[in-house]
């Protein structure tokens, strides 16, 4: 157990990818280094322990990435997913810095692999973890033990109690313990709120109550919420968070990749009450996936089923739950609990809205459409007829919230009044929001995480030094 | 294979890696598991027999213990694993020497001593057994005469050779390819078993007890593998001289046979002792307690087999040859009967799951984009 009496130079608030970044980069710049961790160790590392890859400009191929990912292409994407919702100058500085963090990763040994299969054609874009997120974490904590980072779990900051914009103290609870110490500079890296039901109910009501939350239990937002109660700017619409379309099966946590479904270009999706409410073929499922946790949140009791017939079957990956499956769609409603001849009116209209003699390509936006509906399925629509017939029960998936902290390009929070704090940085989700307002771009919280882990890392450790 | 409730906790666990495939780089357990999206016991036999236990999916697994899923893959694998040598086994009912394997090998090792000892020291006047010979032609033969080494020896290691084949037959009835198999795909699995490719972890070796990888499993069995192999190489050289050239053991100390075999027991004695050295600090996380009789017995049986042969060398020209030469030849004498019904049959299986794997190097897998 570490002496805790003493006053570190750096202390980190978190255990996730940004955390660790911050803490080892610390360390290596010659700092003593706390990291305060809340989950205990076999749950270590946050929403990273669920992630899969890092998404990186590179101007020519390396030994991670195929072909090239120029800084305009990367901002263009960027930019398209927010709507604009960014900081170009904070933006374009994260992007530059992807393309040298390999290294660096590799000497705390992480390892990468080749993209192979199920990863929405990510191959040259975004650099694959080998084993994933939780074998990044793992290397990591390895490499902070070596290198004589103090690593306490079960240990969550309470408070990170503000004077005049400098951290003075840091109340914590120990194993279960109230305790405060004392660090000359702090990094705040603990995530987003999305795990707090009762935050979340400010917004979303008693909807909440059906939310998936994909990730972490931890992420309670306890770093974050007493950040603005102390005059701490804030970034990011604090309704908003984002939600994808997953099996309602999963898990209440940390159900992860594995209860995603991609079953919908390629079905007819309902509500409870049997009624299509949203084109499902309406762009490539990479490009929708995030808007449809959105629409079934809006739907009577945040449900919806996704059927389709055996022609559909196998053109999307399996989810971790076996499909409901029956020989009529009568039978397949009952099942799913839904008003049978209701479901099968829809699915009857739909198949009747299909204009004759067109072509379906899966590999494609092949136009095939439907006529007269409301709303009308404008891609891939074809008939569903051919028994057995297999339904999924879909539920909204929260991956993270996108209200933060505000930061400068140096990782320094920003307090209300425009001024930075004296000796407090973030980094990780807690500030994602100042570059990613809104939408998302597959690996880019990696991003975020690993380039203002290493800033916060270093400016805190500088400061601290002087 | 039989259904069994193994089977269908294999299957589940299967079906999660198939949702996830983050693994999919460290061996070919995943990549093969992506071709399919529902899975006979055969095809699950055939995974497990794929994979090496290097644990790697283990430690990197987000739905691991203490997740309330509890997926951890290399156990489960060695399980089914063993529930396939019981079903494979030649005859049928020998099946049932895998419950307990520890214990069974160890009685038949006891046995096996006894005899030897109790039968030389019976039939061998106290004088000749404990008599102090030269080392020169024919000497062993004065303590157990050539023509029982030759008949025992044949006999059980012939048994066991053919109880190994008939068990790979029945491993590939039930959990072989749909398709044939080409000189290619005899290539890449006999380099995928001589170089052990799918215990790196694709080039980063395994977790031999935590989050850490290292190469260390891999030398170890790459030093027991290969010295066994010198081991038996030194053995068939031996033959040779004996029946081409008339050249009676025991050898020169510089010849080619004593030569192989004392860098090959050298060589089985690392590697088993460091094998089993892993084994007493390993993180039981992802280990099959049950299996590790079994393990351990014959990590020590291939460890005192190669000592006592080491023994025998430093003492063939004293008054301990006799006694040392029964003991030899009673750890090898256990050696091969219990051959086809102990750990050693993972080499033939694993081989045989490699070589369908090669075979299906080049299908698709489903899902995914």
């Amino acid at each position: 157990m570490p002496d805790l009496r003493q006053t570190y130079d750096v202390l980190v608030a978190g255990g996730g990818n940004a955390a660790l970044c911050a803490a080892i980069t610390a360390r290596q710049a010659g700092a003593s280094v706390l990291l305060l961790e809340s989950a205990p160790k076999a749950f270590r590392g946050g929403n990273s322990r669920h992630t899969r890859n890092l998404r990186a400009m590179h101007d020519k191929p390396n030994d991670v990435l195929i072909e090239a990912y120029h800084e305009d292409e990367y901002w263009d994407d960027l930019l398209r997913v927010t709507g604009g919702n960014t900081d170009e100058a904070l933006a374009r500085m994260t992007i530059r810095a992807s393309s040298g963090v390999f290294g660096w990763m590799q000497a705390c040994g992480v390892r990468f692999q080749p993209s192979l299969t199920g990863t929405l054609n990510l191959g040259r874009t975004n650099a694959f973890f080998l084993g994933g997120g939780k074998a990044l974490v793992n290397a990591y904590y390895l490499t902070a033990e070596r290198l004589g980072v103090d690593i306490i779990y079960d240990t969550e900051v309470l408070s990170l109690n503000m004077d005049d914009g400098f951290v003075r103290t840091v109340d914590i609870t120990l194993r279960g313990f109230p305790e405060t110490v004392q660090a000359r500079c702090v990094v705040a890296s603990a995530g987003g709120f999305q795990a707090n039901l009762d935050w979340m109910r400010q917004y979303w009501g008693d909807a909440v109550d059906n939310f998936v939350i994909r990730g972490t239990p931890f992420n309670r937002g306890r770093v974050l919420k007493n950040l603005l109660d102390q005059g701490v700017g804030a970034i990011g619409d604090p309704t908003q968070c984002h939600a994808v379309a997953l099996d309602a099966r999963a898990p209440k946590f940390d159900g992860g990749i594995t209860t995603r479904l991609d079953s919908v270009p390629y079905s007819v999706v309902v509500n409870q009450n049997g009624d299509r409410f949203y084109d499902e073929g309406e762009d490539v499922w990479p490009k929708r996936y995030a808007i449809w946790g959105r629409l079934i949140a809006q739907q009577p009791g945040q449900i919806a089923y996704s059927i389709c017939d055996s022609k559909a079957f196998r053109l999307f990956m399996p989810s971790v739950y076996p499909a409901y499956k029956a020989d009529t769609i009568e039978e397949l409603a009952i099942r799913m609990k839904l008003d049978p001849m209701k479901v099968r009116q829809t699915v009857e209209e739909y198949n009747a809205a299909i204009p004759p003699g067109q072509s379906f390509d899966n590999l494609k936006l092949d136009g095939n459409h439907t006529v007269g509906l409301t709303p009308n399925k404008t891609n891939w629509a074809r008939s569903v007829d051919k028994g057995p017939f297999y339904g999924y029960p879909l539920r909204p998936g929260i991956t993270f919230t996108y209200l933060g902290v505000r930061v400068n390009e140096k990782a320094q929070v920003i307090m209300d009044n425009g001024q930075p704090a004296g000796n407090l940085f973030a980094s990780g989700e807690i500030m994602a929001g100042n570059i990613l307002g809104k939408g998302y771009l597959a690996g880019f919280g990696m991003t975020i995480g690993t380039v203002f882990g290493r800033i916060a890392g270093q400016e805190a450790a500088n400061r601290a030094r002087n | 294979m039989q259904e069994t409730e193994l089977i269908e906790r294999a299957r589940h666990e299967v079906e999660v890696c198939n949702a996830c495939r983050y693994c999919e780089g460290f061996c070919a357990v995943f990549p093969a598991l992506e071709l399919r999206r529902e899975y006979t016991a055969g095809d699950l036999s055939y995974l497990a027999n794929l994979c090496h236990g290097c644990r790697g999916c283990y430690y990197a697994c987000q739905y691991a213990p203490p997740h309330e899923w509890g997926i951890n893959i290399p156990k489960v694998m060695a399980e089914v694993r063993q529930q396939s040598y019981t079903e494979y086994a030649w005859p049928k009912g020998m099946g049932s020497l895998f419950e307990r394997n520890g214990t069974i090998v160890s009685g038949v090792i006891v046995a096996s001593i006894s005899i030897v000892l109790i039968l030389s020291m019976l039939l061998v006047s106290p004088e000749n057994f404990w008599k102090a010979r030269p080392a020169e032609a024919g000497s062993f033969y004065a303590v157990i005469p050539l023509i029982v080494m030759q008949v025992v020896g044949v006999a059980s290691f012939g048994f066991a050779l053919v109880a190994m084949w008939m068990g790979a037959r029945n491993f590939w009835k039930d959990a072989g390819p749909e398709g044939g198999v080409g000189p290619v795909a005899l290539g890449i699995a006999l380099w995928d078993v001589l170089t052990l490719k799918n215990l790196g972890g694709n080039g980063n070796g395994c977790n031999d007890n935590s989050e850490a990888f290292s190469m260390r499993r891999r030398m170890l069995h790459h030093a027991m593998f290969y010295g066994f192999m010198l081991c038996f190489a030194a053995t068939t050289v031996g033959f040779f001289y004996h029946t081409l050239f008339g050249w009676h053991a025991p050898y020169d100390y510089l010849s080619v046979p004593v030569v192989l075999g004392t860098v090959g027991g050298v060589m089985l004695m690392i590697g088993t002792l460091g094998l089993f050295a892993m084994k007493l600090m390993e993180d039981p996380g992802p280990v099959s307690r049950k299996l590790l009789g079994g393990d351990v017995a014959m990590l020590l049986l291939l460890a005192l087999s190669s000592l006592t042969g080491l023994v025998l060398l430093a003492v063939r020209s004293t008054g301990a040859m006799g006694l040392a030469l029964a003991i030899h030849l009673g750890f090898i004498l256990a050696l091969f009967l219990v051959l086809p019904y102990s750990k050693m049959v993972h080499g033939v299986y694993r081989s045989a799951a490699l070589l369908r794997r090669a075979a299906e190097r080049n299908m698709k897998p489903l899902g995914g984009e």
